[in-house]
């Protein structure tokens, strides 16, 4: 079989989301978990609509980050221990490809859900319509660049046995930026203001994390799998 | 020379500063001895099983 | 020029070689560390706004470049262990994390303990202080994940990408959170910035760096003599250092 470099990237995009949709609960629980934070803080604080809603761009952004990061630990270990990657490591063609691929049906599975959700959560914590808008863009924009971020750390624990805890002390500082723009730019809206500025450092962001981090992700599971 | 350590009614937070800053100075000192010594030690140790192990053999 | 330098990336060479060097560094960096406290606490004049209290830059400053400085060195060690395969770089990398680590800590602390007399509260989520949370962050996420691993030559790979993706992101943090605080108007930093200090101030300052610079090197030697033992463990020099038989050893 011959393909080109686009042509093996859907191969593996494909590949991913149909395995992903055989196991519902992979795509169900990364978005479970994001409505629990959610729902948590109204709980556990205050449930008056003004405060709620200037709580909505960080809560909203926390819990995104808390979730992809929570979904981490899947991305790579399933084809590390059925011995997929193994093929993959062996292919002609360059790893960070078959990872950028990876990553993009993880984060279809995992964060695009998260961020259809989240303008419903949102109306929970009365947040204006212009700013939801802003807040789906942020975060449409910014999940993609924590999965990418994620990838890496994925990589480099997908031979430990545990790694949970681990995974997300390592990846959460490096995503740390995409928070604080992410949430502010959120803010801004709230507050009337125009948030061009802290979206477009979020796309810069996304290209340099599309640039950068596949090919540091295939660096890491080329020492994991050995 | 009391005037000196009251530093000016700062004396709780420099003194405390300078004082942390030794101790963290002090115990990467002895950490570093501690970490050459210990691998030493372990090392050897592994050394003195490994030829054990092959004597045996 | 070149031979000299692949001499001192020999393994053994560098073992003996450090050991010699640790008392080169450690007393010019204690002579000059005392040098810089006796300048700072007592030839210094106190500060017009802020007293006696400024005096805290003299340790706070110090500790907070190394932590800084620290973690470059330690990245660009990992990336050329991970380029060049070399052991030697690797060891220097890990030997690097727990002391940036600790001076990291030193620069929270002390930050704070300045905070208080200046701002009237012990934590501010101004820049500076919160950039060094976030080091402190990067350095332990470092270090577990080099602990997560059995194999040393694992650990010492998985690391280093670790490390260079923590460099690539230390500029990005800084100025988001330099941008992020500058939306919050907190408590204005330009006090302790001091944009234009007497010579007075300003040499027992540059000389603490100085012999804060000269305690990391000689530290960092000390550790990277066991890290590179560790990492030659099957080679005949070490095990002749471990039985002491070595004329490495001697030296």
């Amino acid at each position: 079989m011959n393909l080109g470099l686009g042509g093996l990237f859907w191969v593996v995009l494909q590949r991913d989301l149909m395995v992903a949709m055989r196991r519902w609960s992979d795509i169900c629980n990364p978005v479970i978990f994001f409505v629990l934070v959610v729902a948590l803080f109204p709980l556990a604080l205050n449930p008056r609509a003004e405060f709620l809603r200037a709580l909505a761009p960080g809560v909203l952004w926390i819990a995104a980050l808390l979730a992809a990061l929570l979904s981490l630990n899947q991305l790579f270990r399933a084809d590390i221990e059925d011995g997929t990657m193994e093929q993959l490591l062996t292919l002609p063609y360059p790893l960070g490809l078959v990872i950028l691929a990876k990553t993009l049906a993880h984060w279809l599975v995992t964060g695009l859900p998260v961020v259809v959700v989240a303008p419903m959560l949102a109306i929970t914590y009365h947040l204006p319509a212009d700013a939801i808008g802003i807040l789906l863009l942020s975060l449409l924009i910014g999940t993609p660049t924590l999965s990418l971020l994620g990838s890496i750390g994925a990589a480099l624990t997908a031979g430990l046995r545990q790694s949970g805890v681990l995974l997300a002390l390592m990846v959460g500082p490096l995503m740390l930026p995409v928070l604080m723009l992410g949430a502010r730019a959120t803010d801004i809206a709230l507050s009337g203001d125009d948030p061009t500025g802290p979206l477009y450092l979020l796309g810069a962001l996304l290209a340099l994390a599309l640039s950068l981090a596949p090919p540091a992700a295939a660096m890491a599971i080329r020492i994991s799998a050995d | 020379m009391s005037e000196f350590f009251a530093m000016g009614g700062y004396a709780k937070y420099v003194w405390s500063s300078f004082g942390v800053t030794a101790i963290v100075l002090i115990l990467n000192l002895l950490a570093a001895r501690r970490q050459l010594r210990q691998t030493r030690e372990r090392l050897q140790l592994r050394l003195v099983r490994q030829s054990g192990r092959k004597v045996n053999t | 020029m070149w031979t000299w330098f692949f001499q001192l990336a020999s393994p053994p060479h560098f073992y003996r070689m450090a050991a010699s060097l640790v008392p080169w560094l450690l007393w010019p960096a204690l002579l000059l560390i005392l040098v810089g406290a006796w300048g700072g606490l007592v030839l210094a004049p106190a500060d017009y706004q802020q007293g006696e209290g400024y005096r805290i830059i003299y340790v706070h400053v110090p500790s907070s470049y190394l932590s800084m400085m620290v973690y470059v060195t330690m990245a660009v060690a990992a990336g050329i262990g991970l380029i060049w395969r070399i052991k030697l770089a690797h060891a220097v990398a890990a030997s690097c994390a727990p002391v940036g680590a600790t001076f990291t800590a030193a620069a929270l602390i002390t930050g704070m303990l300045w905070g208080k007399p200046m701002w009237g509260t012990y934590w501010q989520w101004e820049p500076r202080l919160t950039s060094e949370l976030i080091l402190l962050f990067l350095y332990f996420g470092y270090m577990s994940l080099r602990s997560a691993f059995n194999d040393l030559n694992q650990s010492d790979r998985a690391s280093a990408v670790l490390a260079l993706a923590g460099v690539v992101n230390v500029p990005i943090i800084h100025f988001s959170v330099l941008w992020w605080a500058g939306l919050h108007q907190g408590p204005s930093i330009s006090k302790i910035d001091a944009p234009s200090i007497a010579f007075a101030m300003l040499w027992p300052l540059l000389v603490m760096i100085l012999g804060f610079t000269l305690f990391f090197l000689g530290i960092l030697a000390m550790r990277v003599r066991g890290e590179v033992l560790e990492r030659e463990f099957h080679s005949r020099w070490a095990q002749d250092v471990l039985r002491g038989v070595s004329r490495v050893e001697a030296a």
